[in-house]
């Protein structure tokens, strides 16, 4: 019992990651129905964002998160607005295949300039808590409240507040509401910050969860991020949070169960059926083709 | 300038009159095939320059390969390196465990030929969800597809696991990579003159309308992703044995990215397009070696640029007349031929 | 022997009942119009009777064979062909193409004779080049053959997809709103072309429109459709009469 419950502390932990990564994919899908691969690269930057403003400029925490959330946040939206934009009405392949390149772009430049992995200082304290023979710790409280936290704002900004109506109105059409004088334009930069914003705080929150970092780190995370997005539903912000939370629950009772190495085999095996059996995800909903 | 152009335009005649002529293709088989046999026996070429030609050849098997579903058809898989994978670790098992070491050489295309089924099998399977999904899911379907097939051979430790295989002979040798490659063409040339052609090209332009004017799509799909995977198996056969050593981690998506990088530099839909990108694309990365890490910094930055600019690539949906069979140069002539006999009918 | 027998035919989505006991008969050789007000549930039928959608209740059979749960290039290659009500051409394609490919479910060679280009492979593409060159000479396009599709006017967009669908050789010709976009002229043509069209090809035609004017010139018989329902069927003279189609047309009657 004592050793479900943590595990289950352990899928919250690593769950509410994937879902912060998820929100950004499913943000940008929904309002340009492209698929934002290099995402998962953003989610490393904010790792090495964090690196150097802990490292170098020896920020404290509060400080730390919040210019790595600005700074990948402006990566985001310049990528947007350089990579992404010129390709709005290009056939969907290419879009794609640009996401893919700039995603290569950043995993190899980061690696150009940093060869060897990084060690992320920690920078809050330690402290363990054993309830029986459960233990937690405070770093894992802090990524969970913080994840939650930050899910609710966002939550608040897309359901309460005029620019998420406006998201919300782009992402169910595109032809009619642009006429309506929704400032299209800034509406996707806003998307892409607030995306990958939160990708970057995931980054950051990975970092110090799992030290060591590389430029390649971004991969697997963010793939199994994509696939938590794609479970709930993609295009669905509520469904990326369920999904990262299904996720990190089924991964963290493979490895309980199994060897380690089965987790993505059963992560992307369970996308695979996923996608063959219901495409729209848990909370998608179909999209019938119209003749 | 006009001495010039005049050059030119003789130039261009000689080509024309060149490639017009019947016995170019038999011609230059043959020769080619005789130089690469000259190459390997007597050795007057550079190993490294040999190696450069043998991945050109690869890289080409792959490229016109997945131009059949990306180019064609219209779709967007990223699974080419597994299928490339499933075709390697099959032919290197057969070479490494099965085949008796005398016979290696002899029983080397049996093996290619098995990795290539193998991949057709798996690439059969692959076809399966793309009656339903298409475009960024189908990509997905590829993509965790291929991520599947890199977790399962991490895991069976029979074929090495994630150190990976070992001991394979160097039995990729330039004749065989020749030959591989010119069927590779041939065969996907000869496809895509053919029912099949304006099967996955009405897939692409309007897959309901395409079904509703008899074209079996479903039929279509499977052939696309058999033929496309067979050939992907092919030349992972081929790679393993030039490199003698393989694992995993050399398949996975960068793989697919690097290939897919071929496929839209060289031009979407057309099997001369694939050749140049193929044949630009390995010559630029082996002159950009010095640059170490940055060159591949440069690459992935070379495919957005060219996506933005030219997302159809050199050759987009264009063909070089040397890789339309006659028969369709004289589709035209037909129709010139019926246009002159249709005055004659209604007087 | 009726061609096409329809019955009872009933299609849903999420609830909604887009069609609803639907009964049908059609000879050989008939022109009948399907009519009724938007989202009446026209389209619905021929998607259902072209196999894009699978009914949910009821029986299609065309020839005394069930057309139910076949697959729309099985629907084709049987004898059913049809235009669709927004252009849907194969637009990057040239137009002999877009002919070409509508023979796709008569070639006779195998997948295997193409990859070789071996054995019948010749005979059968110069065959069906020839078939498609004719059918595009017959309808005034051949001097366009080798345009892309997306290059040609509307007016032959429209033609163009017509011969498209006739390059099936069907039995039976669906056309939904074959005189959407056209001024009154064009549609005095149309409606000679469909009759034309009707003899030259020896073909039965199901006929969706919102052109009264075109509907009431040519059509034999007609089917109104409302809400999914069928409200009438009859002569177009007895139609026009109708007190029920006036009213979902018009609206409720105002007491006169």
């Amino acid at each position: 019992m004592a050793y479900l419950f943590q595990q289950a502390l352990n899928a919250l932990q690593l769950g509410s990651i994937y879902a912060l990564i998820a929100l950004g994919y499913t943000m940008v899908y929904g309002i340009l129905t492209m698929i934002n691969f290099a995402h998962g690269d953003l989610f490393m930057v904010g790792a090495f964002f964090c690196f150097l403003l802990a490292v170098y400029l020896k920020l404290s925490f509060v400080p730390t998160l919040l210019f790595t959330i600005l700074g990948v946040a402006m990566l985001g939206v310049v990528i947007e607005r350089l990579a992404y934009k010129p390709l709005r009405n290009a056939p969907r392949v290419s879009a794609i295949i640009t996401a893919l390149g700039v995603g290569l772009f950043l995993e190899n430049f980061t690696l150009a300039l940093s060869p060897y992995p990084k060690h992320i200082p920690a920078l809050i304290e330690h402290t363990t808590w054993t309830i029986g023979t459960v233990s937690i710790s405070s770093l894992q409280i802090l990524i969970i409240v913080l994840s939650l936290v930050l899910m609710l704002i966002l939550d608040f900004i897309v359901q309460r507040t005029k620019a998420g109506m406006a998201m919300r109105a782009i992402s169910w059409d595109k032809t009619i509401v642009p006429l309506m004088g929704v400032p299209v334009n800034k509406i996707i930069s806003l998307t892409f910050a607030i995306g990958t914003g939160l990708g970057g705080a995931a980054g950051m929150m990975y970092g110090l969860a799992y030290p060591v970092i590389d430029p390649y780190m971004g991969i697997m995370v963010g793939w199994k991020a994509f696939i938590s997005a794609v479970v709930g539903g993609i295009g669905n912000i509520r469904g990326a949070m369920i999904g990262g939370f299904i996720l990190g629950a089924v991964e963290i009772m493979v490895a309980a169960f199994f060897p380690s190495t089965y987790r993505d085999f059963v992560a992307f095996t369970m996308l695979f059926i996923l996608l063959i059996v219901r495409p729209y995800g848990i909370l998608g909903k179909p999209h019938p083709q119209k003749v | 300038m006009s001495s010039f152009k005049a050059a030119y335009h003789t130039l261009l005649a000689h080509w024309h009159m060149l490639t017009g002529y019947k016995l170019f293709w038999p011609v230059f088989m043959i020769a080619g095939l005789a130089f690469c046999v000259a190459v390997d026996t007597y050795g007057f070429m550079d190993l490294y320059l040999q190696l450069i030609l043998i991945y050109v050849g690869i890289n080409i098997i792959l490229t016109v390969s997945l131009n059949l579903i990306n180019g064609y058809m219209g779709e967007f898989s990223v699974g080419h390196a597994g299928f490339m994978a499933v075709g390697a670790y099959v032919a290197s098992l057969l070479t490494v465990h099965s085949f008796p070491a005398g016979a290696q050489n002899m029983l080397f295309p049996l093996a290619i030929l098995a990795g290539g089924l193998g991949a057709a099998f798996v690439g059969f399977l692959v076809a399966i969800p793309s009656f339903k999904t298409r475009g960024d899911y189908l990509a997905i379907v590829t993509l965790a597809f291929c991520m599947i097939v890199k977790s399962v051979l991490e895991n069976i430790d029979a074929v090495g696991g994630p150190r990976g295989l070992l001991g394979m002979e160097k039995l990729t040798s330039l004749p065989w990579v020749f030959f591989w490659t010119a069927l590779s063409v041939w065969v996907i040339r000869n496809l895509v003159y053919s029912n099949f052609r304006r099967g996955v090209l009405s897939i692409r332009e309007d897959e309901i309308a395409s079904d509703l004017m008899s074209v079996n799509t479903r039929q279509v799909k499977i052939i696309a992703f058999v033929v496309s995977s067979f050939f992907a198996g092919i030349a992972g056969g081929l790679f393993a044995h030039a490199l003698q050593f393989i694992n995993p981690r050399m398949f996975d998506i960068l793989k697919s990215t690097d290939i897919l990088i071929m496929v839209y530099l060289g031009g979407i839909a057309s099997i001369s397009g694939s050749i140049i990108g193929a044949v630009i694309y390995t010559i630029l990365l082996e002159i950009l070696r010095p640059l170490g890490v940055w060159r591949m910094v440069f690459m992935p930055l070379t495919l957005v640029l060219l996506m933005i600019y030219r997302p159809r690539g050199i050759m987009g949906m264009k063909e070089a007349r040397l890789f339309t069979p006659l028969r369709d140069i004289t589709t035209e002539k037909l129709w010139r031929q019926k246009k002159k006999e249709a005055p004659d009918a209604s007087a | 022997m009726p061609l096409l027998e329809i019955s009872k035919l009933t299609h849903r989505f999420a609830g909604l009942c887009a069609v609803s006991d639907f009964n049908f008969v059609i000879e050989p050789h008939e022109l009948v119009g399907v009519i009724g007000p938007n989202g009446a549930g026209k389209t619905t039928v021929f998607n259902l009777i072209t196999g894009v959608y699978r009914a949910s209740v009821g029986s299609i059979k065309l020839k005394d064979q069930e057309l139910v749960g076949k697959t729309p290039h099985q629907i084709t290659s049987l004898g059913i062909a049809r235009t669709f009500q927004n252009i849907r051409l194969f637009k990057e394609l040239s137009v002999l193409d877009n002919v070409r490919i509508a023979h796709y479910g008569q070639i006779a060679y195998t997948p295997a004779e193409a990859l070789l280009h071996i054995g019948r492979f010749r005979a059968e593409e110069k065959r069906i080049t020839n078939r498609a060159l004719d059918l595009l000479a017959i309808f005034k396009l051949d001097e366009s053959a080798n345009e892309k599709a997306k290059n040609l006017s509307y007016g032959l967009q429209r033609r163009l997809e017509i011969a498209r669908a006739l390059a099936t050789e069907p039995a039976l010709l669906l056309l939904d709103e074959p005189a959407a976009g056209m001024n009154p002229n064009e549609i005095i043509q149309l409606m000679e072309f469909i009759r034309w069209i009707r003899q030259t090809f020896s073909v039965t035609i199901i006929l969706i429109e919102h052109q009264m004017r075109l509907v009431m010139g040519i059509c034999e018989r007609l089917v109104v459709l409302d809400f999914g329902a069928t409200i009438a069927q009859g002569l177009p003279s007895e139609i026009q009469k109708n007190p029920k189609v006036m009213e979902a047309y018009l609206g409720v009657e105002v007491a006169s």
